[in-house]
């Protein structure tokens, strides 16, 4: 029997310059878990929005059936009326407000006089945050939770508006593996109960897990829907789905030429900016040699991204001691300026805070961290920048209608490559990449491992922060893992295992070195 | 002076696999920018409007007049534009142009020093009060709503001490001539300035030729570009207008000295914002400051300029208003420092910062001024003026976000 709790029927949605979507078909059953998988820009999130009333009734052609009735929503409390709650790909929490009251924000638990209830909305948000199962307090700031536990405050929230289809964009890209798990056990749990759930991920691992069904995007239009209980759906199957072709390798091949010690870090020592003597990197000394790439494995939490901060010219925390070396040459980066100068570059983790200002284009982000290259005397070169940034647009294949877009307006996986845009045009000798394929599909994450390798096969050097261990795995030369603060070992690729990286990850201080 | 050559459509490089250029039509070339094409359509409006309701309002004279009378607005209008765009504000210009102005009378009209002296003090002053307020903006980090409120009773008590709350005037001479006066009669001409012609053709023709550039390096870049009828009917209308305009002034008293320092400014600080480094990095820390840190931009002596900036700009509107009035009073340029942010406002810049345009911000200037001196002119009440002026404020801020939102959408 198909019982359709959704039908999205030539979905056709433009914006100034692109057609996000055209005449896409969605088809949902009641009670499954539906994945939708395609490239960076494919449509993805532009789909949920417009089912979730975020791009109005109007705004779009197309039709959309609920339970078989034609809806029109032209804002999310429309959707929301009928049970549609969407959690987008960027959280939308207020990090200094409590949970309970961001669960209720906008919907406020009222008694006597129209003044909020804090007993009520205490107490229901403890029972919502009961059923996801996060034992904190309700009044515990946002801001004070980490990613996972925040993820799950946004099902919750979810929860508490009678959710009967639920949306979840990308729900666990900023996620380590036990979150995740713990979430997608959770999803199941929720299904079971009876809600429907669409989730939009680019890990196929998860998906094959978790979904009934999968539809695949590709450049705004359907390619199919596979059933994942079916006997030729492989990972490999969706993978040729959402690129076109066949990806033969998940890696590219790189025969690595390591070369002399290029940067070294001694003893660098780094406490909490704000928590006085809090310790957050303690006494952290590693190398990366020309040629090589170096992984940094570690939990969240472990002080992966405070260590590679603080080093890039100390732009976290309070340094306290240590040294940095390039080319066995004592080198001080006191500022961003210095350490980029000096050959560093770090591209964020967090891409809308640190790494992009989404209101201006693809052409000045990419140039911003090296305006002196196409400048002179104080003179930008606009001509210079223009070819520059077209240059990289190109060769990292970045989906955008022109360099003159707004970079807030593309997908996040495209962001993501305007900022790894940005520190290239750099040509730095050391690349930290915090997390560099967070949120990026299958096919971009090759090109970045392909970019990766050209820069080592160039005699540089890249330092790769990331949760996911098959990553670092696939694409290292040697391993460190980080846990507290400290770094609890070093693997070379070949006796590196994800087993044995996540023993020492999970290493105890004592027991550290 | 050269400019570098960033529209110069020569050495570009060929492109493949990219669509080709398209062109845009009327409505698309309306609706592009909406904002900027809104905000001259309702500074067109405005003036079409009090033509209508008084036959002298486009009278030669009373042009002349409103470039006069609202010169030093569009002079702090130029610096605040650079101050909001980096995510700050600065509510003590009006106390600065009142200090500066006393400055150069004391020594001028209290101690007989030669024109330039005042003037050089004044800039002197201005650019010592930018420092201070830098300095605590930027090194210190207090935000600069507060330092510049302090500074406007500062700057306020300074003026009352200096004029020993006296007024101080004549200036008489060359200072006058500064806001008063006139070029002309150099190519002769009967009636008709024929010099304010010349310069004004010049500077249509070499907009005409600029533009021409920059549209084929556009199609070099495959940019969407207007078609080529719709682009000639924009520049000859464009010439149309400012050739009228210089007709209207030359049939007056000529080209006033004003609006050459003023064209002059607006021409500079154009090219500052959308082509240096400086201006740039002004852009980045207002659209992120943390990604602009991270990126390497030297956020504290940016932010220390700016200010230093608005300073020195103060200082000459205060220069161009002492010379207006031919004196100093303790209580001059009141309320500047909100005109100057309103006109920014009104030309398109965001309070969030990262957002505005200089030529925004003098078409925001200008929509004031024609609606003050329009309404001065029909003899409508002080107070409705005020009423007036804040719910044209108002609406144009409503528009660009009821804009936004229709672009989200
Ligand atoms: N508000 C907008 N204005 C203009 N273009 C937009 C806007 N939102 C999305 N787009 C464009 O629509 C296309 C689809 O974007 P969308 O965000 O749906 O991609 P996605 O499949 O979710 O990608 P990702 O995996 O990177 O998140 C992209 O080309 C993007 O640049
Ligand atoms: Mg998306």
């Amino acid at each position: 029997m198909t019982d359709s709790i959704l039908q999205m029927r030539d979905i056709t949605k433009t914006f100034p310059g692109v057609k996000a979507l055209q005449d896409v078909n969605l088809d949902v059953r009641r009670g499954e878990i539906h994945a939708i998988c395609g490239e960076n820009g494919a449509g993805k999130s532009t789909l949920m929005k417009v089912l979730s009333g975020v791009y109005s009734h109007g705004s779009y052609t197309g039709q959309i059936l609920l339970d078989g009735q034609e809806v029109r929503f032209s804002s999310i409390n429309d959707s929301e009326e009928q049970g549609v709650v969407i959690i987008h790909q960027e959280l939308a929490l207020v990090p200094h407000l409590s949970v309970a009251e961001n669960m209720f924000l906008g919907n406020e638990r009222r008694g006597r006089l129209g003044l909020i209830d804090w007993r009520q909305t205490n107490a229901d948000a403890a029972e919502l945050m009961a059923r996801v199962g996060l034992r904190e307090n309700p009044v515990t700031k946002i801001g004070h939770l980490g990613v996972g536990k925040q993820q799950l405050v946004e099902i919750a929230k979810a929860l508490s508006k009678d959710v009967r289809l639920l949306i979840l964009d990308e729900p666990t890209a900023a996620l380590n593996d036990t979150d995740s798990e713990h979430l997608l056990g959770l999803l199941r749990q929720l299904n079971a109960s009876g809600v429907t759930c669409i989730m939009i991920s680019h890990k196929l691992g998860e998906i094959a897990s978790i979904a009934d069904r999968t539809t695949i995007l590709r450049d705004g239009r359907t390619v199919e829907t596979l059933d994942m209980s079916g006997p030729d759906t492989t990972q490999d199957r969706i993978i040729r789905g959402m690129v076109g072709r066949d990806l033969e390798h998940r890696y590219p091949e790189r025969t690595p030429q390591v070369g002399e010690e290029l940067f070294r870090v001694e003893g660098w020592t780094v406490d909490h900016p704000s928590q006085t003597g809090r310790r957050v990197v303690e006494d952290a000394s590693f190398t990366v040699r020309a040629g090589e790439v170096v992984g940094i494995a570690g939990l969240m939490g472990a002080g992966r991204t405070e260590l590679a901060m603080s080093l890039f010219g100390r732009s976290w925390g309070h340094y306290v001691s240590g040294s940095t070396y390039l080319h066995g040459q004592q080198v001080r980066m006191r500022t961003v300026d210095e350490a980029i100068d000096a050959g560093l570059a770090y591209a964020t983790e967090d891409r809308k805070y640190y790494g992009l200002n989404l209101i201006d284009d693809v052409r000045h982000n990419t140039s911003a961290a090296a305006l002196d290259k196409v400048s002179r005397a104080g003179w930008v070169n606009g001509l210079e920048e223009l070819k520059v940034a077209n240059d990289f647009r190109r060769s990292l294949n970045t989906k955008t209608p022109s360099v003159l877009s707004p970079v807030g307006k593309l997908s996040g996986g495209n962001q993501q490559k305007v900022v790894l845009a940005k520190w290239l045009m750099t040509e730095p000798e050391v690349l930290i990449l915090d997390e560099p394929t967070r949120g990026i599909d299958v096919g971009a994450k090759f090109e970045i491992y392909t970019i990766i390798n050209r820069m080592v096969a160039e005699g540089k050097g890249v330092l790769v922060i990331s949760s996911e261990l098959p990553e670092l795995l696939g694409i290292c030369d040697r391993i460190y893992t980080l846990a507290s603060g400290r770094i609890t070992g070093e693997l070379p690729r070949a006796e590196a295992t994800q087993e044995r990286l996540m023993a020492l990850m999970t290493m105890e201080k004592e027991t550290a070195r | 002076m050269t400019t570098p050559s960033t529209l110069d459509a020569k050495d570009t490089v060929t492109q493949k696999e990219e669509p080709p250029a398209s062109t845009m039509n009327i409505r698309e070339l309306l609706t592009h920018n909406l904002r900027q094409s809104g905000i001259l359509v309702a500074f067109v409006a405005i003036v079409a409007l009090f033509s209508l309701l008084h036959p002298n309002f486009l009278s030669p004279g009373n042009i002349t007049n409103i470039v006069l009378q609202y010169s030093y607005i569009l002079i702090l209008a130029i610096g605040m534009i650079i101050v909001i765009i980096g995510g700050h504000i600065d509510l003590s210009v009006g106390s600065l142009v009142a200090l500066t102005g006393a400055t150069s009378a004391v020594l001028v009209v209290q101690n007989g020093m030669p024109w330039y002296v005042g003037a050089l003090a004044a800039l002197g002053v201005g650019i010592l009060a930018g420092m201070w307020q830098g300095f605590w903006v930027a090194y210190v980090g207090i935000p600069a709503f507060i330092v510049t409120l302090a500074g406007m009773l500062i700057f306020r008590g300074l003026t009352f001490l200096v004029l020993d709350n006296i007024s101080l005037s004549p200036f008489g001479g060359t200072y006058y001539e500064i806001a008063n006066g006139f070029q002309n009669g150099l190519f002769g001409g009967r009636g008709v300035d024929v010099f304010t012609l010349v310069i004004f053709a010049i500077g249509v023709a070499g907009y005409a030729v600029n533009s021409w550039r920059g549209r084929r390096a556009a199609i070099r870049y495959k940019q969407e570009v207007v078609g080529l009828p719709l682009f000639v009917l924009k520049i000859v209308l464009v010439a149309a207008v400012v050739m009228w305009f210089a007709y209207q002034l030359a049939t007056s008293r000529g080209l006033p000295n004003v609006l050459i320092l003023l064209a002059f400014l607006v021409l500079i600080y154009g090219l500052v914002t959308q082509r240096t480094v400086f201006g740039r990095n002004v852009y980045a820390i207002g659209g992120n400051l943390h990604a602009a840190q991270l990126s390497g931009v030297k956020v504290k002596k940016v932010n220390f300029l700016i200010f230093v900036n608005m300073g020195l700009l103060a200082a000459v509107a205060g220069i161009v208003y002492s010379s207006r009035m031919n004196g100093a009073q303790p209580g001059a340029g009141n309320m500047f420092e909100l005109d100057a942010i309103a006109a920014c406002f009104i030309g398109g810049a965001a309070v969030t910062g990262g957002v505005g345009r200089v030529t925004g911000a003098i078409i925001g200037g200008l929509i004031m001024a024609v609606m003050s001196n329009g309404m001065q002119l029909m003899g409508i009440d002080q107070s409705i003026q005020q009423v007036v002026k804040g719910m044209v404020l108002l609406l144009a801020v409503a528009f660009d976000v009821y804009n936004k939102r229709r672009a989200g959408n």
